[in-house]
């Protein structure tokens, strides 16, 4: 059994161990420091010919799909930025990495690049929860935070100057789809289908300003972290209320997961669906794999792409199916100039736009800012210059000292089988025309007005040569 | 526990070694503080020189020393497996959340209720999960780490949905960085309660919970009740979860419930494994292995130019590499592959030969139930 002639030199041995793991812990610990910092002048992150940004993404795990094209499509703006000289001689370094969308991660990662790579400023960070979790850490350490991927309200707070946001907030979307209901859609019963979080407590914020609450029969939800299956139950909910209107807050996997077994029992409302959850090159796909996963078969599945016929939605800029609209012609070119890869495999869809668009906004930015490159200068040129900025999207954005929001406006638009294709490698998909012209709104209760100013067209080069 | 005289003698005579020099004491307790003192000598020495990022990794490192020290203790001593402590991390990172925000009570005292809500919710789970065993007690805890903290998405009002719930770190002394501060609140948390362990697994419940694992009927017939010690063993358990997630939330700044996904769980069993089923120092491998292995994986694939991408899922992989390679080479974790590696050296060194693999010390992580003879 036991040997206990070895039972002191165990003590003594366990005293040895201790010690011993200790100094491997050690040892372990400072072997993983990372590689010195860059030579740094007195802004953490800028030398005299670069500059080193950094974000925390999704690009594993379940918000992966769709969300891990953005931050390679921003690469591919970098990309010709750094070719092309740089902005004021700086060339741009952006380090994405990968939090799965667990807020924990956020935090250990942001304070990897803040602390130890030393960062100019996290630039285009996915996720309300995950950002809020460094919110304060990157306000209390005064790192910019800027051009969060979430539409969350609560990134325009003047305790938290350093915060951004970039996409229109879900309450101004709410609005603009809500508005477009109440004048459209008068009298009709109008349901909603919202994800149980703040994208779709905003969203239903936005559309309660608009929609004369008479008019909502039925509210349902989903909780997005135990997404499995078809949202049947929340649907034949709404068949039954009677819902002829369906106002939609789903990311795209919820779209889908809605309409399968919505067209199953017959159920055809008008589908109003927020931008995140109704890009065709990113639905479609799902509608298709979800049935076949169903036990569909082939030729059910390609027939699923019709149920993004006649959905309503919102875009903030040109969407990919405007073939002819010279933003997408640039956002193409930069892609499979700059990123031929991701472009090869996922073409020009929602989120490779947006990544565009984004990096576009921060090149805009840094431009403002000057040779002189100091955090607190680049955030001051972005209240002064902000609503000049050059971007895809159709408004220009709304930053001011007073507000930290980016698009506040969008145009309402029809996916309609008449309309030309969007072509991506993954198929062709429906494409949309604007059944409005642009609205602007705010998060409060202002209305929603027709948009009057200068819609933007890309440079002839994007950065000055300096 | 002393030995008896005789066999102190017989001990004495025997062993030539250097190692003899290095007189501890018999009293567990007396053993377990000095460790204790000479770790926390290390780490405090260690995260005054290291970064404030490194101290900050250092705190993650002792935070889950903590969850795994519990686990360990309810699986490896007690025999009943958890899938579920993601979710008792939750209960106390939400508690120490929800007390800092809405109440002005001191910190040490909002630590110990978030250790008590903690236990409490394993009382509750712990009570049913007497009649469960294996597999089913498995799944009894995996339904719990995936339906609890959805709960806290529901009514988001008072659990701060998406945005969460923040929490403050009380300041720290003098001009000390906040990360080396919370490394060191985080570390004593670790220390304390890896004592504490210690102490209870070298006592009479020690010896109830190996016994009730090793058998059921035996243990009831020596007079061991064994329901009352499964319940302690899941109370004991949740409490250190709990302490966990009050230091996780602490660590973050806030706490939602993205915080606390089903993977959480997972990764807390599989580090649990790797360090050492049953061990309590082991723990510490484990710990590193959850903290690190992410940031490694990255380093390496940036030194093989693999895209972003790639070096996500790379973590993922090595991770399972690292645990079959374990489970092959030593199936006793890593703790038990450098003890079994240790005594060799050991007995090599005091000139005798080493006797089979199943002798062992009687010391604090041990995992052995006593000498029948």
């Amino acid at each position: 059994m036991r040997d206990t002639k070895h039972t002191s030199m165990g003590r003594g041995t366990r005293a040895v161990v201790t010690g011993a793991m200790g100094i491997a812990l050690a040892a372990t610990v400072l072997s993983a420091c990372s590689s010195t910092p860059k030579a740094a002048t007195n802004t953490p992150g800028v030398t005299s010919n670069s500059i080193s940004i950094g974000a925390t993404v999704p690009l594993t795990g379940p918000a992966a799909p769709g969300y891990d094209e953005i931050a390679p499509a921003m690469n591919a703006v970098f990309g010709w930025v750094n070719a092309h000289g740089g902005v004021n001689g700086r060339k741009i370094h952006y380090t994405y990495l990968d939090d799965g969308y667990n807020p924990a991660n956020t935090a250990t990662l942001t304070r990897k690049l803040v602390l130890q790579d030393k960062i100019f400023a996290d630039v285009g960070s996915l996720g309300t929860p995950t950002q809020a979790a460094v919110q304060v850490f990157l306000n209390t350490q005064k790192v910019p935070q800027l051009f969060i991927e979430s539409g969350c309200d609560c990134w325009s707070n003047p305790k938290y100057p350093q915060s951004y946001g970039w996409q229109p907030p879900y309450t101004v979307e709410g609005k603009i789809l809500g508005a477009y209901i109440k004048t459209k859609f008068a009298g009709k019963k109008v349901g909603y289908l919202t994800q149980d979080d703040e994208f779709g407590q905003d969203f239903i914020k936005g559309l309660d300003q608009e929609i004369p609450s008479a008019s909502v029969v039925s509210r349902q939800t989903y909780d997005a972290a135990t997404l499995a299956g078809p949202l049947s139950n929340q649907v034949a909910a709404l068949k039954a209320a009677g819902a002829q209107v369906v106002a939609m807050a789903t990311i795209p996997a919820a779209t889908a997961l809605a309409m399968l077994p919505a067209a199953a029992i017959g159920y055809q409302p008008q589908y109003v669906i927020s931008s995140v959850g109704s890009d065709p090159p990113t639905v479609g796909p799902l509608l298709s794999s979800f049935t076949q996963k169903g036990g569909g078969t082939a030729a059910q599945a390609t027939a699923t792409a019709g149920l993004l016929n006649g959905v309503i939605t919102d875009s903030y800029f040109a969407p990919e199916s405007e073939v002819s609209n010279p933003w997408v012609q640039v956002e193409k070119k930069l892609l499979n100039d700059y990123a031929p890869s991701l472009y090869a495999k996922y073409g020009l869809d929602g989120n490779t736009q947006y990544g565009v668009a984004l990096a576009y906004t921060f090149v805009e930015a840094l431009q403002a800012a000057g040779k002189n490159l100091t955090r607190a200068g680049f955030l001051a040129s972005m209240a002064n210059s902000g609503k000049n900025f050059v971007t895809p999207g159709f408004v220009p954005p709304s930053y001011s000292n007073s507000v930290h929001f980016g698009f506040e406006g969008a145009e309402v638009i029809k996916l309609s089988s008449a309309t030309s294709p969007a072509v991506t490698p993954t198929g062709s998909w429906i494409g949309g025309t604007p059944v409005t012209s642009v609205e602007v709104t705010d998060t409060g209760s202002g209305p929603v007005t027709k948009y009057t100013g200068a819609t933007s067209t890309p440079p002839k080069t994007l950065v000055a040569t300096s | 526990m002393t030995l008896p005289v005789t066999q102190e003698l017989s001990m004495e005579k025997e062993n030539e070694s250097w190692l003899r020099r290095l007189r501890l004491p018999n009293q567990p307790l007396a053993r377990h503080l000095i460790f204790a003192f000479c770790g926390a000598g290390i780490l405090f020495l260690v995260t005054s020189l290291l970064s404030p990022f490194n101290d900050y990794e250092v705190g993650e490192i002792a935070l889950y020393v903590v969850a795994l020290a519990g686990l360990s203790l309810l699986t490896g001593v007690n025999g009943q497996i958890s899938l579920g402590h993601g979710a008792f991390m939750a209960v106390g990172a939400y508690t120490v959340a929800l007390l800092m925000t809405h109440t002005q009570l001191n910190f040490l005292v909002e630590l110990v209720l978030s250790i008590g809500a903690a236990a409490f919710l394993g009382l509750l789970i712990g009570i049913p999960a007497t009649r469960l065993k294996g597999p089913y007690l498995a799944g009894m805890t995996l339904l719990l780490a995936l339906a609890l903290p959805p709960i806290a998405d529901k009514w988001s009002t008072t659990f701060g949905g998406d945005q969460g719930l923040s929490t403050t770190v009380p300041t720290g002394p003098g001009t000390i960085n906040p990360e080396e501060w919370l490394a060191w609140i985080q570390i004593i948390g670790a220390l304390i309660t890896l004592v504490l362990l210690a102490n209870l697994l070298r006592s009479r419940f020690g010896r109830s919970f190996r016994a009730v694992r090793d058998d059921e009927i035996a243990a009831s017939l020596a007079g061991i009740h064994v329901a009352r010690t499964k319940v302690l063993a899941f109370v004991i358990s949740a409490g250190c979860a709990g302490l966990a997630g009050a230091f996780l939330g602490l660590s973050t700044g806030v706490v939602n419930t993205g915080e606390f996904p089903l993977t959480l769980s997972i990764q807390l069993l599989a580090a649990m494994v790797l360090g050492g089923t049953g061990s309590l120092m082991g723990m510490w491998w484990g710990a590193v292995l959850l903290v690190y292995l992410p940031q490694w994986s990255t380093s390496l694939s940036t030194h093989f130019s693999l895209g972003s991408g790639a070096s996500a899922y790379l973590a993922t992989i090595i991770f399972g590499v690292v645990l079959i390679v374990v489970m092959i080479a030593a199936p006793t974790g890593v703790q038990g592959g450098f003890r079994w590696m240790w005594q060799h050296i050991a007995s090599l060194l005091a000139g005798q030969h080493a006797t089979s693999s199943s002798a062992s010390e009687l010391s604090d992580d041990a995992v052995q139930s006593l000498p029948t003879k």
